[in-house]
């Protein structure tokens, strides 16, 4: 009896998640509206409150924020085995979805039409992604060692694009020179003014 | 062997994409245009398809990469790559780490990480900038291929953008914005 509780109970929790990965779009932040409507007020599997908690750790660590989610509302609801189940639902919607598009996608280009369409979107996900920095940009805590990073970063960002070198890991050593600063000053008491 | 390759690019990608999204762009770039997989010109392609489908995107981006590279099976192994990272750091902090957010090196980490993806975002938005407008949405080299039209669009598209901020109070959201682009796209890229 328990054991069936528990089968439903992790089907339910997929079913959920395969219906937040069907009806967002972009993910992320677009998700987590859905995400607490089905989770808090429908499901009332956790509160109001836990989700913030939930959603603002999602945000700080590694991952997409959506996968990182649902791993911690399924963790929430069924454990591990929970966690798995609500990641595989929330995948199952892109995975079939995309799978189908590429299966057009070579054929499609063949078209002029598509082409012009997929010339224009690459403009607009180039303003997308300006306006993803503005939208970053409200969020930042504006610091003298915070500006440094900045600019080493984004320096050697723009000069191996320009000069045309291709490291392929490039962006992981700068998140890497990101979170060691961040874990030394720490270490030698000089980020308190940080906090708060 | 190409399916452990994939798997292996996609962990790396999820493991170290801080904030969602954008932030993994820059280095999905790196990886899978560097490993010779995916034109650089294709890839901006997938972005758009993959921020228009329903889906979270980062979910979305691996399975076309994963699929285009080694077919269903290559999609199956980019996409637990990407998820693997977060299903192991999560379930470990939901169980050991209640105090996780407020422990002060995981802010001073934080603190750190913050300003390197801003300025990562920022430099591919730059980046890509430059390519669509001078070099046909190839790599930076070669002749320069002044494109007025992505020029004429870019100016539009920005000014809609800015309008409707001002006369809606909010963004438009960004279906409604690829949505446009694709249409003035064709308009402007067929005549």
């Amino acid at each position: 009896m328990k054991k069936d509780n528990t089968f439903i109970r992790l089907l339910i929790l997929f079913l959920t998640f395969l219906k937040i990965g069907a009806l967002t779009f972009g993910g992320g932040y677009a998700m987590i509206p859905i995400i607490e409507e089905e989770v808090t007020k429908k499901r009332k599997w956790i509160s109001e409150i836990e989700i913030l908690d939930i959603i603002a750790i999602s945000e700080s660590t590694p991952g997409p924020i959506a996968v990182n989610t649902a791993t911690y509302v399924g963790y929430k609801v069924g454990g591990i085995a929970g966690s798995i189940f609500a990641t595989l639902g929330l995948a199952f919607p892109s995975f079939a979805i995309i799978f189908v598009i590429s299966f057009f996608y070579k054929d499609f280009m063949q078209w002029k039409v598509i082409q012009a369409m997929f010339k224009g979107l690459k403009v607009g996900v180039i303003i997308l992604l300006f306006s993803a920095v503005l939208k970053l940009k409200k969020g930042v805590k504006v610091n003298v060692i915070g500006i440094i990073l900045f600019v080493i970063a984004l320096s050697i960002m723009l000069v191996f694009s320009f000069i045309n070198i291709g490291f392929k890991y490039l962006s992981l050593c700068l998140i890497l020179l990101g979170i060691v600063t961040g874990l030394t000053l720490t270490a030698l008491g000089k980020m308190k003014e940080e906090k708060k | 062997m190409i399916f452990f390759e994939l798997f292996y690019t996609f962990f790396l990608i999820g493991l170290f994409t801080f904030g969602g999204g954008y932030a993994m762009i820059p280095m999905i770039q790196e990886q899978v245009v560097g490993k010779g997989w995916i034109s650089e010109s294709n890839l901006t392609d997938f972005i758009a398809v993959s921020e228009v489908t329903p889906g979270p995107f980062a979910l979305n981006i691996s399975t076309f990469v994963g699929n285009t590279v080694g077919g269903v099976f290559g999609a199956i192994c980019a996409t637990i790559g990407v998820i693997l990272p977060s299903l192991i750091i999560i379930i470990i902090i939901a169980m050991i780490m209640k105090k996780f957010m407020t422990n002060k090196y995981v802010q001073g980490a934080l603190a750190g990480v913050k300003p390197i993806v801003f300025a990562l975002i920022l430099s591919t938005a730059l980046v890509l900038l430059i390519k669509v407008i001078f070099f046909n949405g190839n790599a930076i080299k070669g002749d320069l291929q002044f494109d007025i039209r992505s020029l004429t669009l870019l100016i539009i598209l920005s000014s809609i953008l800015v309008i409707y901020k001002k006369t809606q109070k909010k963004n438009l959201g960004a279906i409604k914005l690829l949505g446009l682009s694709a249409l003035l796209g064709i308009i402007i890229f067929t005549i």
